[in-house]
């Protein structure tokens, strides 16, 4: 048997003495595609905040195609296959776009902290750049400062540079928050592209969106799942709907 | 040269001429000072400004680059200056075969061996803890060049002859001029070097730490890492700068070390512009101007040095580089000659405005503290009494109808600019 592509053991966090995530079990399989929902501050980001290391959790374990996590800094856990994009834009405002995502794939083209190779001069490196920004649909904007972007094209950005490292395990935050109807089909359709073969975990609050995409759903309330499984499942769930999809999908139609 | 926005080329093997063209017009121009500045007072001002332009670069690296706001730059340059007098002495002494134009690498060396231990714990954070570990050891090491003596050489210094190495090329270095072409060589070549190092992976990760060490670090990139290597390589430039200035002044002390010179950098720096690469070079090079030809004119020159840096960090964060910079898009649109009558409605009664007030306090200054009955002097090349009334009064009143003229006409190019920035040039 394989492991599994994240694995959630008895995961714990307290602010102070509030305790925000209260023992959280959960495995996700490589390949699937998992999102997480739940009410506003049930502790979904901080869940990704501690697997993916910005954190330091207060107990449990989280291994990452079963290797344990524990005392791992963010970009260790980056180099061993996993990106994150943030629920707040979190990019470099101030370098260009194109600049914005060749930063983000050095790592894994191998170039490390190399102070011997001209950035410009590698055609793969330029390449691979050029192809994101045409995936990301912002070639045009591809010499600007990404800080002038609009909110949704720094959302594109955004799930731009979490992808191009390559990772295998892929997790986004809201991906959609604050986009337009067709902005939010346009961005589905993109993750549905770039996580194609690889294990995707998303918070998401748009029931269209997570509906349409994900294998899994989890729901997280007051900083425990209440339920996992099929996404006909957990809609069934009478827990889940007294907890949050009831509101929630009513909110929808 | 822009930070913010890089422009790859699009064919990316092979030097360009654009690329190739700012570096040719600056070996150049190095070449042909010395036939235009003849005298040896310049020629040393000279030196000094290449000097200040490699320390103000390797600044430039912690700054502008990797967003690390130093206190304490001044010990990599001086270590490395230290170490080259003592080598200078050791040559002479025991006649190593070293010839003198490559005494600078090895101020470099030292400057980086410094850093990469001090750096080991200085560059974990940015921010105020790096800037308080910076100001700390500096402290520490203007501190030790009174108690070890025998390297920092206590009040006095260390002092070598520079002319005792092995001839290079049959040149010994006796005059001011063989060591301003030395000097012009590492100049050139460091620039070129920490150009190049801010377009290797590193140098571009360097800027993304800068700017957002959090998400750089999930890219994979250890924030405390890059800054880490940035911070080795400015101290191996600044110790170079440390290596040039042992050779040229031939003699080192403990304010090669201190923090009036690392604050000097910060501000020279500033003011030639921490976001574009050449920004440092135009702040060494106007200061250098000002130490050395308004301190001639003024004892206040301070006074004007400081007010400029105020007035800079206030009105153009950007530094000079940023003023020049800025107007590149109406260049691009073909605009900039719209801007050039209203620039002359402006620019030239504000300069002889404040030309006036500097006036005004050299009258004051200078009616404080001349001998008592000592009424005569002199400003602007014209001959005054400081007891009468009329200079007071013609200074103040040119300064204010100077400034009167200056605020009227202001809107006009506030209004200017917009339109030379505008696509179509305002005509619609
Ligand atoms: N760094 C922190 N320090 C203290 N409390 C925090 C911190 N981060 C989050 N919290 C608290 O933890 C709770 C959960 O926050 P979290 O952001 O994880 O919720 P969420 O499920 O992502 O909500 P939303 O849907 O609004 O994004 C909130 O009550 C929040 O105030
Ligand atoms: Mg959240």
């Amino acid at each position: 048997m394989t492991a599994a592509a994240l694995e959630l053991d008895g995961l714990r966090k307290s602010f102070g003495k509030t305790e925000i995530i209260r023992g959280v079990n959960l495995s996700i399989a490589p390949g699937e595609r998992h999102a997480i929902i739940g009410p506003n501050g049930a502790g979904k980001s901080t869940l990704f905040n501690l697997i993916t290391g910005r954190f330091p959790n207060s107990g449990g374990k989280v291994s990452l195609h079963g290797n344990d996590l524990a005392g791992k800094a963010p970009f260790e856990i980056n180099r061993m296959g996993l990106s994150r994009s943030f629920q707040i834009t979190n990019i470099f405002p101030k370098m260009s776009v194109f600049e914005n995502v060749r930063c983000s794939l050095l790592w894994s083209k191998g170039y490390k902290y190399s102070f011997w190779t001209m950035v410009s001069k590698s055609q793969d490196l330029t390449d691979a750049a050029d192809a994101i920004l045409e995936q990301i649909n912002l070639t045009a904007r591809r010499d600007l400062p990404a800080g002038v972007l609009s909110y949704a094209e720094q959302r594109a950005l955004e799930i731009g540079i979490t992808m191009a490292g390559g990772a295998d395990v892929i997790m986004l935050d809201e991906p959609t928050a604050g986009m337009s109807h067709s902005e939010t089909d346009y961005i589905v359709d993109l993750i549905r592209k770039v996580t194609e073969n690889k294990t995707l975990i998303m918070v998401e609050h748009d029931m269209g969106v997570v509906f349409g995409l994900a294998d899994y759903i989890s729901v997280l309330v007051y900083g425990e799942i209440i339920a996992t499984g099929r996404p006909e499942e957990v809609r069934a769930n009478p827990k889940v709907q007294e907890a949050y999809l009831g509101a929630a999908l009513e909110e929808e139609h | 040269m822009s930070d913010t926005t890089q422009k790859t080329a699009v064919r990316p093997t092979g030097v360009t001429m654009s690329m190739a063209l700012p570096w040719l017009i600056a070996g150049a121009f190095l070449l042909v000072m010395p036939y235009v500045f003849t005298s040896n007072s310049a020629i040393t001002i000279m030196n000094q400004m290449a000097i200040t332009i490699i320390f103000a670069l390797s600044y430039n690296m912690l700054l502008g680059q990797a967003g690390m706001l130093s206190f304490g730059h001044a010990v990599y340059m001086g270590v490395g200056g230290f170490m080259c007098v003592h080598i200078m002495n050791y040559v002479e002494d025991y006649s190593i075969p070293l010839p003198l134009p490559l005494l600078p690498l090895f101020g470099g060396l030292f400057g980086l061996g410094l850093a990469t231990i001090v750096g080991s714990f200085s560059t974990r954070r940015a921010g105020t803890v790096f800037a308080m570990i910076s100001l700390g050891v500096g402290e520490l090491i203007a501190a030790c060049s009174i108690i070890i003596v025998a390297f920092f050489g206590g009040e006095e210094g260390v002092s070598g002859d520079r002319t005792m190495g092995l001839p290079f090329f049959g040149n010994e270095f006796l005059q001011q001029i063989d060591v301003y072409y030395l000097i012009s060589f590492w100049v050139m070549l460091s620039a070129l070097l920490m150009f190049l190092f801010s377009r290797t992976p590193v140098g571009r990760m360097a800027n993304a730490v800068r700017d957002n060490p959090e998400r750089a670090e999930f890219l994979g990139y250890s924030a405390r890492w890059v800054r880490y290597y940035s911070f080795c390589a400015a101290g191996f430039f600044a110790g170079i700068a440390g290596g040039l200035f042992a050779i040229s002044y031939e003699i080192l002390t403990a304010e090669n070390l201190g923090l009036l010179l690392s604050g000097e950098i910060l501000l020279i720096t500033f003011l030639g512009g921490v976001g574009f690469f050449f920004g440092p070079i135009i702040g060494a090079i106007v200061f250098t101007l000002l130490q050395t030809v308004l301190s001639l004119q003024t004892e206040l020159w301070q006074l004007y040095v400081g007010a400029l840096f105020v007035a800079t960090v206030m009105f153009f964060p950007g530094g000079l580089a940023g003023v020049l910079m800025m107007h590149v898009p109406a260049i691009r649109l073909g605009n900039a000659k719209l801007l050039v009558v209203p620039y002359i409605k402006t620019l030239i009664p504000a300069t002889i405005g404040i030309l006036a007030i500097s006036g005004f306090i050299e009258i004051l200054f200078y009616s404080r503290h001349a001998p008592v009955g000592e009424t005569e002097m002199t400003v602007f090349w014209t001959d005054i009494d400081t007891a009468s009334i009329v200079p007071w009064i013609v200074t103040v009143g040119l300064a204010l109808v100077c400034f009167w003229i200056t605020k009227r006409n202001a809107p006009e190019l506030v209004e200017t600019w917009h339109r030379a920035n505008a696509i179509d040039g305002g005509k619609a």
